[in-house]
């Protein structure tokens, strides 16, 4: 059935989005243009953001509206943590004492923890409702985060929390812009990788079968519910790391991350690139932020002109951007 | 009593003012085939469901090799061994037959939560899968998408995925169903195989599979047994000729 080609070719997609990122990236570093590596480190950021919200929502059929909250939770631990660092204050003392960290690998197992925590708790509690109901009650979570965030004033309430100085990582300058761009575009290649194997693995298996046919599942001894938790949990962990290196890129966080326009950024780029392929929300985070700096620059109602294509892709090309290119339906 | 795998006892269920299940009392012997016949809307799938654990019974009681399953719920009855299929075709349709039937190995023996090796370099899955679809007559189409396979071959993908639950008890629902004469008569003589590996509760409406399987047979209309026994015993009872059998008798 040409299955195994249509893998190959899958695979070789898959890897030339990636290296086409880096590419620009490299490009623009060499050509002296480090506003572009920005861009592209802007890019690889959103892009692990769909590949994990691809996860739960492409491999797992959960639409999230509240992946936001993963994302600024991974924001918020950054800002706090680097916050407290440069204060020289602790971040907790009860029940025992946290200490404030400007390293990103001190840094990240927080961020894990805290996004793997709150996705347990809204996980266990939307995965009660399947449908649009549970697109509203992620997005009802996702709010609560935002409206805490608001009122938090120790943390700057509306008006973010801002640290001065990028986290550090061992043996790199991340205020280089390249640099900071070879982080992000590991952190977003280990993503790529733990979706890829996870997909095909026999978790992977129960859970895309678990989309497909739940009645199935639970007769062949397995429980769907437990699959979705654990992949929603997975999901939310790569998106907080991702939120995480976005607050390091802004040396800022603020409610904005919380809020429902990030969630539908997050599932644009999942959408605009391919659901359930590995590479669609790295094409995809490209294609919008490209859009947005050709775009934005003609008019400020760009969004517009996306909402368009995005209704062309949903309509003519359910693929997304790789579904159009060779390997691009969507396997197992 | 050691023979009697799956025992059933004044099992009621109501839907509103409808009873649906009505005091029904029925057994699966080990070696068996044992057919639920009765009229369409006489609550054969709605008692199917129940055995499963997919709703649960106002009253009465399911035992299972021994042990009360009325509190487990079907994910759970699943793992005991009580392999069932669907009345409708119940397949994963983007997966291939392979897969399909590794989802069904992989629900019996456990170990779900594995992430990072591939499931299909897996020979503790893949081995079995292969088994299975070879039993049911699918060797040559494992890599062939279920969505693809032509209705019979789906029927006997979920004969297939039956086996792989290494299963105490089959409940199928309907097997027959849409099947054209040739592969009726095929299906028929997996079926008749298969009480050996474990005895079939057999919802069917094609008579001519019902009366060359069944062991026993049991009569449902309107929720209630209206008749158990043997092939003849059911062909001469007078009541289910006049509820069901009717001309075709």
């Amino acid at each position: 059935m040409g299955r195994v080609r249509r893998m190959r070719q899958a695979a070789i997609v898959n890897a030339a989005v990636f290296a086409l990122l880096v590419a620009v990236a490299l490009a623009a570093h060499v050509l002296g243009a480090p506003y572009v590596v920005t861009l592209a480190t802007k890019a690889a950021i959103f892009a692990m953001a769909g590949v994990g919200l691809n996860l739960a929502l492409g491999y797992g059929g959960m639409v999230s509206f509240g992946h936001a909250a993963f994302f600024g939770i991974g924001g918020y631990v950054t800002g706090i943590f680097a916050s407290h660092a440069a204060a020289g204050t602790p971040v907790l003392t009860l029940p025992f004492t946290v200490a404030g960290s400007a390293e990103m690998l001190g840094i990240w197992p927080m961020v894990m923890v805290v996004t793997a925590l709150a996705a347990m708790v809204i996980g266990a509690l939307s995965l009660r409702t399947t449908g649009v109901y549970f697109i509203m009650v992620t997005l009802a979570f996702a709010q609560m985060v935002y409206y805490f965030a608001i009122s938090w004033r120790a943390y700057g309430g509306e008006d973010g929390l801002s640290f001065y100085v990028r986290n550090s990582f061992p043996g790199l300058n991340t205020f280089a812009p390249i640099q900071f761009f070879a982080i992000a575009a590991a952190l977003l290649a280990l993503a790529m990788g733990f979706v890829a194997l996870v997909t095909r693995s026999r978790f992977g298996l129960a859970l895309q079968a678990a989309r497909a046919n739940p009645q199935r599942v639970m007769a062949s001894g397995i429980r769907p519910f437990a699959l979705r938790l654990t992949a929603f949990v997975l999901s939310a962990v790569i998106v907080g790391l991702a939120g995480s290196l976005y607050a390091d890129l802004n040396r800022f966080v603020s409610p904005a991350m919380l809020s429902w326009h990030m969630s539908g950024e997050i599932m644009v780029f999942v959408i605009l690139g391919g659901v359930g392929r590995l590479a669609g929300p790295v094409a995809g985070a490209g294609v919008f932020i490209l859009l947005e700096q050709v775009l934005g620059g003609v008019s400020d109602y760009w969004q517009a002109l996306l909402g368009l294509l995005l209704l062309a892709i949903v309509l003519y090309a359910p693929g997304g951007i790789l579904g159009l290119l060779p390997g691009g339906r969507r396997h197992v | 009593m050691s023979d009697v795998i799956l025992d059933i006892r004044g099992l009621e269920k109501s839907f509103g003012a409808l009873k649906a299940t009505d005091g029904v009392t029925l057994d699966l012997r080990r070696g068996e085939i044992h057919a639920l016949i009765g009229p369409n809307g006489a609550g054969k799938s709605t008692l199917i469901k129940q055995i499963t654990g997919e709703i649960r019974q106002d009253r009465g009681s399911i035992t299972f090799e021994g042990q009360a399953i009325d509190g487990l719920d079907a994910a759970a009855r699943a793992r005991l061994g009580l392999a069932r299929s669907f009345q409708v075709s119940s397949v994963v349709p983007e997966f291939t037959a392979l897969e399909n039937t590794m989802l069904a190995v992989l629900g019996a023996g456990g170990g779900v939560f594995r992430f990072l090796r591939p499931a299909l370099h897996d020979p503790a899955l893949t081995d079995p899968a292969r088994f299975h679809l070879d039993q049911a007559g699918l060797a040559g189409r494992a890599a062939v998408p279920a969505g693809v396979l032509s209705h019979g071959e789906r029927r006997r993908l979920e004969i297939a995925m039956a086996l792989a639950m290494r299963p105490r008890a089959f409940l199928l629902d309907e097997p027959m169903a849409g099947m054209g004469a040739e592969g009726a008569r095929d299906l028929t003589a997996i079926l008749s195989d298969l009480r050996a590996e474990a005895p079939i509760l057999l919802v069917e409406h094609d008579m001519d599979a019902v009366f060359a399987l069944a062991d026993r047979i049991s009569v449902l209309v309107y929720g209630r047994i209206i008749a158990t026994g043997s092939v003849e015993e059911i062909r001469a009872n007078a009541e289910v000729r006049r509820s069901y059998l009717g001309e075709e008798a």
